[in-house]
């Protein structure tokens, strides 16, 4: 039977498949997910595989769709993403989309370098604009001087022929110059260029430190930024114009403007040249413009297209790729003709599987019909357990300590209810608790749509992913907060209070504290219906007494027959794997233990609770109630008890310490029956099996059963020496019996974290929500406002997020170490299907791992 | 003194009956686990209900009221402060 108390059975089958149907098989199963291949070829590296070119195949269309992705990304079109999983496409389609993304990417590709051609001459065209704007303004000043000096220096040191030549020609011009040398020596020469503003003051000293102060800069900013052709980045130049004389100058203004990457333009000197110059500029400025806006519309409609399909293609490479990888794991037989593999299956399942192999070979149109043939096997099954959305969170919580071997008790449906109460009986709190089961609800309310939003925020994915689990604690604490009478600090009066005060005026004004008897008319007789007192809430200076008492009493009846609830899970584990020896040496004296000790403690507390009332006859008062704690050390140590009070009764009830005596005894001889039964009887049955195989699944006592259930002819046998089994035995006594102490004072936490929360909650009232609350008027309506919300932050940071967090983590604490490690063995591993939803949710990252 | 035990019975009663009678209406693949999780439920919430009222029943102590407590106890609950004690032993 499939349920969620055990794990499903498992079959390990061997699957034939015919060469031509693998594929379309393989799909099916993939679509399918409930199968689990193993690895027939681990020696076989991965690029000796039989389906390594196809892999490789698969690798590339899925480089060629990042690309893709990355540069939609980059124009920020939006990607279509019906959520919906296309069928892995046949192998002869797998041809047409390698051909598509192909086309895709070398079209991308060449427009991507066009445009960067295309702005880079743009760039050049801007700065050479700017340059012909700017310079204008240095020729306009040095106009008139420049042509002055041209003529004074060019009339000291050159002859008149030369000086006519010279002066005829007109304004010197960059280029020209190599003609006449000795001009060249004399007349200056200029360039001018563009430079990143940050490097003009290095540049400027470099100038003047390698020149010697002999040439001249003039500099100015450009307004606006331009764009960087290979990065896009916008960034700010300056044109400059440099002025010098000769030849060896210019060389070294040219090396150094190369080392400092200022990009140099020709620029004529004539103002009419010039303007020419800026004109043509302008026009060829324009045509790239629209050519750029051209190139850019045209990738914009290549990517909108691709976009529509990009998830789509995703989905389908990656099927393909699973498809591919699981093919290496099998094995091609003799004849080559025919695939096999082997695989973990559940039984339940093993129809299922077989129709989906059916579908496959008839998409495949291959004759030949698959065989699963199940094999028998002592290997250990994977751990597999069937969930819904609701259960699967229950079940991570116990993943997440050990998976369970194969076809142990499951926790897992007990954890459901226990691990909300115990939550709830920590977090008490009617008003939070309500706070948490709104947001738990709300999760669950939008399930659908918040799943489809996929987002990377762990949190916000680990919230959801527990929002059932939420939505319970939330409505257990409701409850709890219920019975703990508790509201945000504050109590409900539903029923009215069952305490009166009888006190005169006189002893009130005289008395700054009162408190009221049980023994006399103050107390009703009969306690409030449902859950504690209000007036212990009023009570403020002696609540923590009464509730200390209480709380500390439910914590350990929750716990002990939380630990008995454990031990009695591992008699089901006992009886199912037929161990006997187990049953009557580790679970009877295990429990009995446990009911003789601590289970006599909670009736301990029952009996006091009955028995000692206000309004009794003495001896049976309330001032003769013995501690509980106290009578339990006695008992242990044997100790005959004080009396509680003056003549008072030092036991509860009659033979008290004759029972008490026995049931010390009886748990001391426990001891030795956990510790020596179970190795002496395995001592035993081997002397005997030295003839013949006795059908005892004996071994350690943590021995796991491998293969049928039904034992058959000896399981796992593990031969351990007698030394190893007795310490083994030894350590899980002890382990046992020590750890029943400790975890039952662990259990305590209940009571300690319940106080806390409570404590916490009344700080923020009186300290935070009363002070706001205390103010009248106008004012005082704008300071409450504001000191709720402060209130409110706190609460929700601090009670529910904290505090929830807090207890999450004892609760969790509780179930898998007092719990757990009554019964559980945790030693299994988790079944692993092949299954399409799975790898394409972990993205290509998991492609690689599929076994 | 048997409306005493009215309220215990009541709630005990609902408890029963979610425990004992809703199991048998559980349907659907996981009734196994429905079935548990019921009856889990209910033995949990009766008894922390019943310790909580057992805690109650017997008390040894009672509660200690400030002067101010008391007087909020006696205008709002209609707890009213007498002149003369009105104890009953």
């Amino acid at each position: 039977m499939g349920s969620l108390f055990r794990s499903e059975e498992m079959a390990l089958c061997q699957l034939f498949l015919q060469s031509e149907a693998a594929y379309a098989c393989v799909s099916e199963l993939g679509e399918l997910g409930l199968v689990q291949f193993r690895d027939l070829n681990p020696v076989v590296n991965a690029f000796q595989r039989k389906f390594v070119n196809e892999v490789r195949r698969c690798d590339e269309m899925e480089r060629k769709l990042r690309y893709l992705e990355k540069e939609i990304k980059k124009d920020g079109i939006p990607m279509l993403d019906t959520g919906e999983s296309p069928e892995a496409p046949q192998p002869r389609e797998m041809i047409d989309l390698e051909a598509t993304f192909e086309k895709l990417e070398n079209e991308l590709r060449e427009v991507n370098q066009n445009a960067e051609a295309l702005k880079r001459n743009f760039l050049e065209l801007t700065e050479l604009k700017h340059i012909l704007r700017k310079t204008q303004v240095f020729f306009d000043e040095q106009e008139g001087g420049l042509n002055h000096t041209t003529e004074s220096m060019t009339r000291a040191l050159i002859t008149d022929e030369v000086r006519t030549a010279g002066a005829s020609m007109g304004p010197v011009q960059l280029g020209f110059m190599e003609k006449s040398i000795d001009r060249e020596d004399y007349l200056p020469c200029f360039v001018a260029g563009v430079i990143l503003r940050e490097k003009l003051p290095a540049f400027e000293r470099m100038l003047w430190r390698a020149c010697r102060g002999n040439v001249f800069l003039r500099q100015a900013m450009i307004e606006s930024p331009l764009e960087d052709p290979t990065n896009g980045d916008q960034v700010y130049k300056s044109v400059f114009i440099i002025f010098f004389q000769g030849d060896q100058l210019k060389t070294r203004v040219k090396k150094i403007c190369e080392g400092f990457r200022a990009t140099l333009y020709p620029c004529p000197e004539a103002p009419a040249d010039r303007r020419e110059m800026a004109m043509g500029v302008m026009t060829r400025i324009e045509d790239l413009n629209t050519v750029l806006g051209q190139t850019q519309d045209h990738r914009h409609r290549v990517l909108v297209a691709a976009a529509k399909n990009l998830k789509n293609w995703f989905v389908k490479v990656r099927k393909i790729k699973a498809i591919y990888h699981t093919l290496n794991l099998f094995n091609l037989d003799v004849t080559q003709k025919c695939l096999i593999a082997e695989c973990w299956v559940p039984l339940l399942d093993i129809e299922t599987i077989q129709l989906a192999l059916r579908r496959g070979t008839e998409r495949s149109g291959s004759s030949v019909p698959p065989i699963l043939n199940r094999m028998q096997t002592f290997e250990n099954p994977p751990t597999y357990n069937r969930t819904n959305k609701f259960t699967k969170a229950f079940q991570a919580l116990i993943d997440a300590y050990g998976v369970a071997s194969y076809r142990e008790m499951n926790p897992a449906p007990y954890t459901i209810i226990t691990f909300p109460f115990l939550f709830a009986v920590m977090f008490g709190d009617l008003g939070h608790g309500a706070i948490m089961a709104l947001f738990g609800l709300w999760m669950i309310r939008k399930e659908k749509g918040l799943a489809a939003q996929k987002t990377d925020n762990e949190i916000w994915n680990i919230f959801f992913a527990g929002r059932y689990i939420i939505f319970l604690m939330g409505a257990f604490s409701m409850y709890t907060g219920l019975i703990y009478n508790d509201i945000f600090s504050k109590s409900l009066n539903i029923f009215g209070s069952h305490w009166h005060l009888s006190y005169n005026k006189s002893t009130v004004w005289n008395n700054n504290f009162l408190q009221l008897s049980p023994a006399t008319s103050d107390y009703e007789g009969t306690p409030y219906p449902f859950g504690l007192d209000p007036i212990w809430q009023v009570a403020t200076s002696n609540k923590i007494v009464f509730q200390n008492a209480y709380k500390m009493k439910i914590s350990i009846i929750f716990g002990v027959l939380h630990m008995i609830f454990g031990v009695i899970m591992s008699w089901h584990n006992h009886t199912y794997f037929r161990n006997r020896l187990s049953l009557i040496y580790e679970f009877i004296p295990q429990l009995v233990f446990l009911l003789v000790l601590f289970f006599y403690m909670v009736l301990l507390m029952f009996i006091k609770w009955n028995r000692y009332e206000a309004t009794n006859a003495f001896p049976m008062t309330e001032a003769c109630a013995p501690s509980i704690l106290i009578t339990f050390i006695d008992m242990v140590l044997f100790k005959e008890s004080k009396p509680p009070g003056k003549d008072c009764h030092v036991y509860m009830f009659w033979g008290q310490s004759f029972f008490q005596t026995v049931f010390v005894l009886i748990a001391l001889a426990c001891i030795p029956v956990m510790l020596l039964g179970k190795p002496i009887k395995i001592m035993q049955a081997r002397k005997l099996a030295n003839e013949e195989v006795q059908p005892i699944t004996g071994g350690s006592s943590d021995a796991e059963v491998g293969g049928m259930p039904n034992g058959g002819g000896g399981g796992h046998h593990d031969e351990e020496e007698m030394s190893e089994i007795f310490i083994h035995q030894g350590i899980h006594t002890i382990e046992y019996v020590l750890g029943s102490v400790s975890h039952t004072a662990s259990y305590l936490r209940l009571w300690a974290l319940s106080l806390a929360h409570a404590q916490l909650a009344e700080v923020l009232w009186t300290m935070v929500l009363s002070l706001g609350l205390n103010k009248e008027g106008w004012l005082g309506g704008i300071f409450l406002t504001v000191v709720f919300a402060f209130w409110a932050v706190l609460t929700v940071g601090i009670l529910v997020l904290m505090e929830g967090l807090s207890a999450f983590l004892h609760t969790l604490r509780l179930h898998w170490v007092e719990f757990q490690s009554k019964f559980y063995m945790g030693q299994g591993y988790a079944f692993a299907p092949f299954s399409f939803d799975s790898i394409i949710e972990n993205g290509s990252a998991a492609a690689g791992e599929t076994e | 003194m048997v409306d005493a035990y009215v309220p215990p019975l009541i709630i005990t009663v609902i408890w029963a009956v979610i425990g004992i009678i809703g199991p048998f209406l559980a349907r659907g693949p996981n009734r196994g686990v429905t079935q548990c999780c019921i009856m889990l439920t209910a033995v949990t919430c009766w008894l922390f209900w019943l310790c909580c009222y057992l805690t109650q029943m017997n008390p040894l102590i009672g509660p200690k009221l400030s002067m101010n407590e008391i007087m909020i106890m006696a205008r709002e609950w209609g707890n009213e402060i007498k002149d003369t004690m009105d104890v009953v032993a």
